[in-house]
């Protein structure tokens, strides 16, 4: 056995065990890399290297399409990073706290408001600086909060927002009894593709961007979803909350809205 | 005689460990997903469980199984001591420790991403570092089994390698290479990203890496399952081994075709071009050759014990059988669900056919079957039978050894068979919420409580296994005498050097894996902007 010359072509163990294997290999490969390629004349290959080209992986040229569809109303520009939006530092918060003496009139004179305009106090930096971008820029349109943001730079959003986050997070609202968690903000409806409200906004987890909702007024809560369902609100990105309200029962609008209002 | 004897009852105590865990576990994911329970609330606890299931079944426990098992092979068919007891040691406190560090931060839930990894999730470093460890423990184990394969043919280099030890070593380097590919995945991709160096990775490339890894694995958890077909089995039937060179041919041809088919786990994956995705499944095909060998041979050895016992005819041999021996049990409840489990598997490895099953539950039902059936029930056999030698004392509870042997298979059908339908129906995988309320998939619920009950049937058998083995030591002592292995009919004084040695097999390996994942690897890794911004998993955000 020792003696015995195994790599060798006189070897007849080793060569047949590398003859079939490089058999086998070599076939595969005509057959996977050549005939099958070449049975599909719907594939348009241009020769017999494109159709090997195209069974190896390789990226090629992209046949020319018709152009990508652009939306025919302003999207978001806003990237989600954790570094937006920045530090909030002292200064950050106190010059915020002076730029919020022209939204107490809606918001409340600490963030908590007494009208159906939400809540802010205790809110995402985030969450706030986002939609300040998207209001200047067209994204989301509001009657209201578009004159007052024109002339709001970034540092000033940003302050704005370090301000809210750091205002405590007051309930407004102390409802009698609790309601139960309905089932489309625990486990959404996944026959529907929609993702449960408490996997973004808080509760099970939290995706930067989103804004908490507990305790908001009901009323805007449902205004905002019908918006997104009808495409008259759009500045979510990659049409997140679009896809999730269009699939939504109003009942299940109602249903979430109420319970978030009653939340703590 | 076992030298070795702590060392081996470590490794199988810690592997059985880990398995009694992992297995609660897993029926308690059977059971939260069921229309039997609410909603637990939150999917981040079912994935916290199925990681830490999976890391352990998949890594942990049937490494260990091969760990000490192969110790054992190593002295019972060398008949001398193990070389290198420290290093061993040392292997399995890497292990160990290698366990402990990557269950920590499964289950604070830092690292939801499941045992195959996942990327772009990615969660705490100590996670994956953990692995490497365990991986690294392993290898010590690799090196150990050639060191004393090689010290043992230069002192008898006219004497075949015993079969026993040439399937040991088989396997081990089977694991050694196929490991590589996760280890590149995780050395090179994976860990920079999860100490922050980097935040983004090329997950289309990592799951190549990963393919490399995971269908060999596979074949890694069923080699002490094949090594005890080929050198235990006969031997405890009162039967003959039909063919020592048959059973190396198998083994030489598991490591040659094992590992460069993993191709056809991406049959979904857009990175991979359809070339190589047709060479990958043509040569899965081939891995059904060394399994035909084996179930050829084995029966065939088994008919030798039917007929030495008196059996007659076509099939008297069948009923001669000591069918109350658990060894027997074992050994055919195994192949049952082997014949189940490798026909899905062939569904699996068509292109075609792949499509209608890919991603669904009917995947997690074979490699259940598969694993959890029929290779784990022969590690059930190889503890049985190697536990007198370990431990000194009777292990004499045949009565329950034949329940837990029965109740194993009876639950592993009850729980895969309706998840096999269930993943026809289209049934999503790695799901931790069904809404069966819904009337498109309330006709699924049936199917899915069916597994459950399947799996309360499995958690049963496992602490009856751990029971029989627990009260082995309780027994009293007696001298089981010297471990042998099953002896063929023609007991082979001379054997090829084909057979006798790796050689010819590693180099056949390795230009495979050159041939099937060069080019893919290689372009893969020459593209540009291909990499996404990792997902990180248990982080605040």
């Amino acid at each position: 056995m020792s003696s015995e010359r195994l790599f060798s072509l006189r070897n007849r163990w080793f060569a047949t065990a590398a003859g079939v294997t490089a058999l086998i290999a070599v076939a595969s490969a005509t057959v996977g890399f050549v005939w099958l390629p070449l049975l599909q004349p719907t594939a348009g290959f241009a020769g017999l290297w494109d159709a090997i080209c195209s069974a190896a992986g390789l990226v090629r040229a992209v046949p020319v399409a018709e152009p990508v569809v652009q939306a025919n109303y302003k999207t978001t520009n806003v990237n989600l990073s954790s570094k937006v939006p920045g530090n909030s530092s002292a200064i950050s918060i106190g010059r915020g706290a002076t730029l919020a003496m022209q939204c107490t009139m809606c918001h409340g004179a600490r963030g908590l408001s007494e009208a159906d305009s939400p809540n802010l106090a205790g809110q995402y930096a985030l969450a706030i600086f986002k939609q300040l971008q998207d209001y200047k820029s067209g994204a989301r349109i509001s009657a209201i909060m578009g004159p007052r943001v024109v002339t709001l730079t970034d540092q000033d959003m940003h302050d704005l927002a370090a301000y809210y986050a750091y205002l405590p997070r007051l309930p407004a609202y102390h409802p009698a009894t609790a309601r139960p968690t309905p089932r489309i903000v625990e486990s959404g409806a996944p026959m529907r593709n929609i993702a449960p409200c408490a996997s973004c906004h808080g509760s099970i987890d939290y995706k930067g961007g989103s804004p908490w909702l507990e305790g908001e007024s009901p009323v805007y809560l449902m205004t905002q979803l019908n918006a997104f369902a009808s495409g008259a609100r759009h500045n979510d990105i990659s049409q997140q909350m679009r896809n999730i309200a269009r699939g939504m029962s109003p009942a299940e609008i109602e249903a979430a809205a109420l319970y978030y209002a009653s939340q703590p | 005689m076992l030298h070795s004897r702590r060392l081996i009852l470590a490794h199988f105590w810690l592997a059985f460990a880990g398995f009694g865990v992992a297995l609660i576990l897993g029926e308690w994911q059977m059971f939260i997903r069921s229309p039997l329970s609410a909603w637990i609330g939150n999917p981040e606890w079912y994935y916290r469980s199925v990681t830490a299931h999976g890391t352990a079944m998949a890594y942990v426990f049937p490494t260990l199984v091969a760990m000490g098992f192969g110790y054992a092979i190593t002295e019972a068919a060398l008949k001398r001591p193990l070389i290198g007891g420290n290093w061993a040691w040392a292997g399995f406190a890497l292990v160990a420790a290698g366990t402990v560090t990557a269950v920590i931060p499964v289950s604070l839930g830092l690292a939801s991403v499941l045992y195959t990894f996942y990327p772009p999730m990615i969660g705490s470093p100590f996670y994956y570092i953990g692995v490497v460890l365990v991986v690294a423990g392993s290898w010590i184990w690799v090196a150990l089994m050639s060191v004393n394969l090689y010290t043992w043919k230069r002192a008898n280099p006219d004497t075949p390698v015993p079969l026993a030890m040439f399937a040991n070593v088989a396997g081990s380097y089977l694991w050694a290479w196929t490991a590589v590919g996760a280890a590149i995945e995780l050395l090179f991709q994976i860990l920079p990203a999860a100490l922050g160096l980097t935040t983004t990775i090329d997950a289309g490339l990592a799951r190549v890496f990963f393919s490399w890894t995971l269908h060999a694995i596979v074949y890694f958890w069923l080699m002490p399952t094949y090594i005890a077909y080929y050198t235990i089995i006969p031997r405890a039937i009162g039967g003959r081994l039909f063919s020592d060179p048959m059973a190396r041919i198998s083994f030489a041809l598991f490591l040659v075709v094992a590992m460069p088919i993993g191709v056809h786990h991406l049959f979904a994956d857009p990175q991979v071009g359809a070339g190589f995705k047709f060479m990958h499944s043509v040569f899965t095909a081939l891995v059904a050759l060394p399994t035909l060998l084996t179930v050829f041979t084995i029966c065939a050895s088994v008919e030798i014990a039917g007929r030495l016992r008196g059996g007659k005819g076509v099939f008297g041999w069948i009923t001669a059988l000591p069918w109350r021996n658990p060894m027997m049990l074992a050994v055919t409840f195994s192949f049952v669900m082997l014949g189940f489990g490798g026909a899905g598997g062939l569904i699996n490895m068509s292109y075609q056919l792949d499509a209608s099953i890919h991603n669904t539950q009917w995947i997690t039902g074979h490699f259940h079957l598969i694993f959890g059936g029929a290779i784990v029930i022969m590690y059930f056999a190889i503890a049985y039978d190697l536990w007198p030698h370990l431990t000194g004392k009777a292990l004499d509870s045949f009565r329950m050894m034949r329940i837990q042997l029965w109740s194993w298979f009876v639950g592993m059908i009850v729980l895969t068979f309706p998840w096999h339908y269930v993943g026809i129906l289209g049934m999503p995988r790695r799901m931790a919420f069904y809404d069966y309320t819904d009337p498109a998939i309330a006709p699924q619920a049936v199917s899915v409580i069916a597994s459950v009950i399947g799996g309360a049937i499995l958690v049963v058998s496992g602490a009856l296994f751990v029971a029989v083995l627990v009260r082995g030591h309780m027994a009293v002592r007696v001298e089981p005498g010297e471990y042998r292995f099953s002896v063929a009919a023609h007991q082979p004084a001379r054997v090829p050097a084909a057979l006798n040695g790796f050689g010819l097999w590693v180099s056949l390996m390795l230009a495979l894996t050159v041939i099937n994942y060069g080019f893919p690897i290689v372009h893969l890794m020459s593209l540009r902007n291909t990499s996404v911004p990792v997902v990180w998993i248990g982080a605040p955000r």
